[in-house]
């Protein structure tokens, strides 16, 4: 059997009252689905022993800037041994701008969430060390939303004297 | 200089102290390399032997800021970085002279973005401003040169009362 109806099967096995919407564009597979349960899929593609997703590549975010549901979480993830790369997503709603974190799946989501917490502003709950990363920790606004202007706001990040 | 010449002849010569002072300074102007992206690995190519800043006196690239003269700021500052560059800066002995080399010290250059300080003259005085993406290591020995120059018209006294300036203290984390 093919491995993408193989992932979509299991998953829609082991979770059989939510709701995932599989899209597959140029030979890649995503999977969306509610951001509710999205540690108890993510632990269930990594520990799953046919699946084995081991390696989470990226996780990153979307600002759909007016739409209703305004974020989207994308999370890269990547099983060595199927060589078989797969792309979960999660809509956030900018009134409730939190999802769960995947520490506790992958360790290397660590850093990953820190730069989303940074440049979208949505915080991630039982994250173990959420602090900015690129930006200075006393910085109010979060750069990559698509109300941010290009240039910054003025005198939001102090210079030394002359 | 020629000095021999004269030596042979009568064994001494005569000139102005700020002369000599300004000579000895301009003929050894020790950098701080700050080198913060690409354009230091042009500021590294300049102390290889195919340029060599030595023939300028030049090649004492000083890593702690106490024993420097001249800033030689390379590559893209952001607002995080400032402070930092600001900080070595003041912690250089007067007299001190600073190059901003390459477009994104001078003015930002490509990084036209939130990030990028639009120009390092906002935190610091800069003497020379270097342009390319990177310079290369000869305009970078030009802008030596300038500064050499610029140091060979100053006059001692013009630094006697320079005050230390006021650090500091507290650290942005």
């Amino acid at each position: 059997m093919d491995l993408k109806e193989h992932v979509v099967q299991k998953l829609k096995e082991h979770f059989p009252g939510t709701n995932f919407e599989t899209t597959d564009y140029r030979d890649e597979l995503t999977i969306k689905f509610p951001k509710e349960v999205v540690v108890d899929v993510c632990s269930f593609l990594k520990f799953d022993p046919d699946l084995e997703f081991s390696f989470c590549e990226d996780v990153t975010a979307i600002d759909w800037a007016k739409r209703k549901d305004r974020f989207t979480i994308v999370y890269q993830i990547y099983s060595f041994k199927n060589n078989f790369r797969l792309r979960l997503k999660a809509d956030v709603d900018e009134s409730d701008c939190k999802i769960d974190s995947v520490t506790s799946v992958w360790k290397t989501a660590n850093w990953q969430e820190r730069e989303v917490y940074d440049m979208y502003g949505i915080s991630f709950n039982n994250h173990p060390d959420l602090r900015r990363m690129y930006m200075p920790e006393d910085f109010e606004y979060h750069p990559l939303r698509k109300d941010f202007p290009l240039m910054g706001i003025p005198g939001s990040i102090p210079l030394p004297k002359k | 200089m020629g000095l021999e010449s004269l030596l042979k002849q009568d064994g001494y010569f005569t000139t102005k102290v700020d002369a000599l002072i300004a000579w000895a300074r301009k003929s050894s102007v020790w950098p701080m390399p700050m080198g913060i992206s690409c354009c230091a690995i042009e500021m590294m190519a300049a102390g290889d032997p195919k340029y060599d800043i030595a023939r300028f006196g030049s090649e004492v690239m000083r890593f702690t800021p106490r024993q420097c003269d001249l800033m030689i700021v390379a590559g893209t500052v952001t607002y995080k970085m400032a402070p930092v560059v600001r900080k070595i800066y003041d912690q250089m002995p007067d007299p001190k002279w600073v190059i901003a080399m390459g477009a994104c010290t001078a003015s930002g250059g490509i990084y036209r973005t939130y990030s990028v300080v639009q120009g390092i003259d906002q935190f610091l005085p800069v003497d020379c401003y270097l342009a390319g993406c990177p310079p290369r290591p000869d305009n970078l020995l030009n802008a030596l040169i300038m500064i050499q120059d610029k140091i060979g018209r100053t006059k001692a006294a013009e630094f006697k009362n320079a005050k230390p300036p006021e650090l500091e203290l507290t650290q942005r984390n």
